[in-house]
């Protein structure tokens, strides 16, 4: 490998970095606040409020990323009422509708997962809340999320790291992201090493992370492994 | 929306994403399958190998490796048949895309299978043994059998990962579903009704897969 060459472009790689955990980072923010509501409504028994919900979390779960990026990235471009509409500043830039797609696809993953933790909420815990007087609202709040969270951790830690490697896609719509700036690289260079530096980058932030949420469960789920600890 | 006549060849495109899925799937399962053996093993040296397999796969992202080993492989075989005097060699990008796939989902199933391994009883590996089975015959008349139940939801899982993972062999260059809609979309102007149609094709495969999967869970799986 040609390390002088890298070196000296380092710059571009970190501006990768920064790319893709920002884009990352915004999208999982996003996505996990407009999973909470959806996560409520996809338990509820009527069939109007969890039938959409159920709708959403089936298409993006249902359809690979890459797909729900072109539709929109190179999609929507193809009617002119959305070109001359009021969002198009931003529906014309790359970067906006990977964090559109991007969003959309974690909150779907991240809805399931939040809702997996609602259903296994024990019943009595439900029950004393009631019998406490507490109102819908504050039983969400105080009982219900922070159980589900808990339980849903586990398979959260993995949505964040497949959201990261799934980020890979955004270097497909021009962005510069850390697969982005390997394959400018590659393209200044007429070589592949590009890929050979983007690789280890990405293994030392998803082990980090990791790392991060095996810290995290340690803490938070402490209750559940009192004797393997 | 209408497709102009491409129809056809975007269903020859989904027909090639099914080829590769299932190629790919086997492959996988193949790898995962001696992968989680070799983690289990006695034998530390394999054991070591399997571990540093599968934390380095599941470390990168798909796409990252898949564009590693094309180009990768490609440029190594380029240098071995040079040194060889054989000239330039084309890797097939079908057989190039199955063999990345199924090497990249074999260590998500070493993962799988090793639980499922570990989940049947020791007491029916010493049990087939005791009664002079050998270790081939005990495999497959007794381990494999009882750890495919356990193996099922996470082998289903695996497989609706993949066969949305398929979709990134259109970025190394394959006429697979993806590409076809890219390239007809493109020549229309219409890139939204053909990546909503390649959309749909992806939601009907991981449709049909879920239900013969709860199909397969019903009649094989643990609560069978």
């Amino acid at each position: 490998m040609n390390f002088p060459l890298i070196a000296s472009h380092l710059g571009l790689f970190v501006e990768g970095i920064l790319t893709t955990l920002r884009l990352v980072g915004a999208s999982l923010l996003i996505g996990l606040i407009v999973a909470i509501p959806c996560a409520i409504m996809r338990t509820s028994r009527n069939p109007l409020i969890n039938g959409p919900i159920w709708l959403f979390t089936y298409i993006f779960r249902g359809t690979p990323l890459l797909i729900q990026l072109y539709l929109i990235y190179y999609g929507l471009a193809q009617f002119p009422q959305i070109r001359n509409g009021p969002l198009w500043p931003f529906l014309s830039e790359a970067w906006w509708c990977a964090l559109l797609a991007f969003t959309l696809n974690t909150a779907a993953y991240t809805a399931e997962i939040i809702r997996g933790g609602i259903l296994t909420m024990p019943r009595g815990e439900i029950e004393a809340a009631k019998a406490c007087g507490m109102s819908m609202l504050l039983r969400y709040r105080r009982i219900i999320l922070p159980s589900a969270f808990r339980r849903a951790l586990p398979a959260y830690g993995n949505e964040v790291i497949f959201m990261l490697h799934a980020s890979a896609v955004a270097s497909t719509v021009t962005l510069i992201d850390i697969l982005g700036a390997a394959r400018k690289f590659n393209g200044m260079f007429n070589t592949y090493e590009g890929f050979l530096v983007a690789a280890p980058i990405y293994f030392v932030l998803t082990f980090t992370l990791v790392g991060g949420f095996r810290l995290v469960e340690r803490r938070w789920l402490r209750h559940l492994n009192l004797r393997s600890s | 929306m209408s497709l102009h006549g491409y129809g056809p060849h975007l269903l020859s495109g989904a027909w090639l994403t099914v080829e590769l899925g299932l190629l790919s799937l086997l492959v996988a399962a193949l790898i995962g399958m001696f992968s989680a053996l070799a983690k289990l093993s006695s034998i530390t040296l394999l054991r070591f190998a399997a571990q540093f397999y599968t934390t380095l796969i599941r470390g990168i992202p798909d796409l990252v490796l898949m564009l590693i080993i094309f180009y990768g492989g490609q440029i190594a075989l380029n240098q071995a048949s040079e040194a060889l005097g054989w000239g330039y060699i084309n890797i097939n990008p079908f057989i190039a895309g199955v063999l990345t796939l199924g090497f990249i989902y074999g260590a998500y199933m070493t993962e799988t299978f090793r639980g499922a391994i570990m989940a049947v009883p020791r007491g029916q590996m010493e049990a087939a043994f005791s009664i002079g089975m050998s270790q081939k015959l005990a495999f497959r008349r007794i381990l494999f059998p009882q750890m495919m139940r356990h193996a099922l939801p996470g082998f289903g899982n695996n497989w609706l990962v993949m066969i949305k993972a398929t979709s990134l062999v259109s970025i190394i260059g394959l006429e697979d579903v993806v590409r076809i809609g890219d390239m007809a979309g493109k020549s229309l102007h219409q890139p939204f009704d053909f990546f909503l149609a390649v959309a749909l094709v992806f939601l009907a495969l991981t449709t049909v897969s879920v239900i013969l999967l709860r199909w397969a869970e019903a009649h094989y799986g643990l609560e069978a």
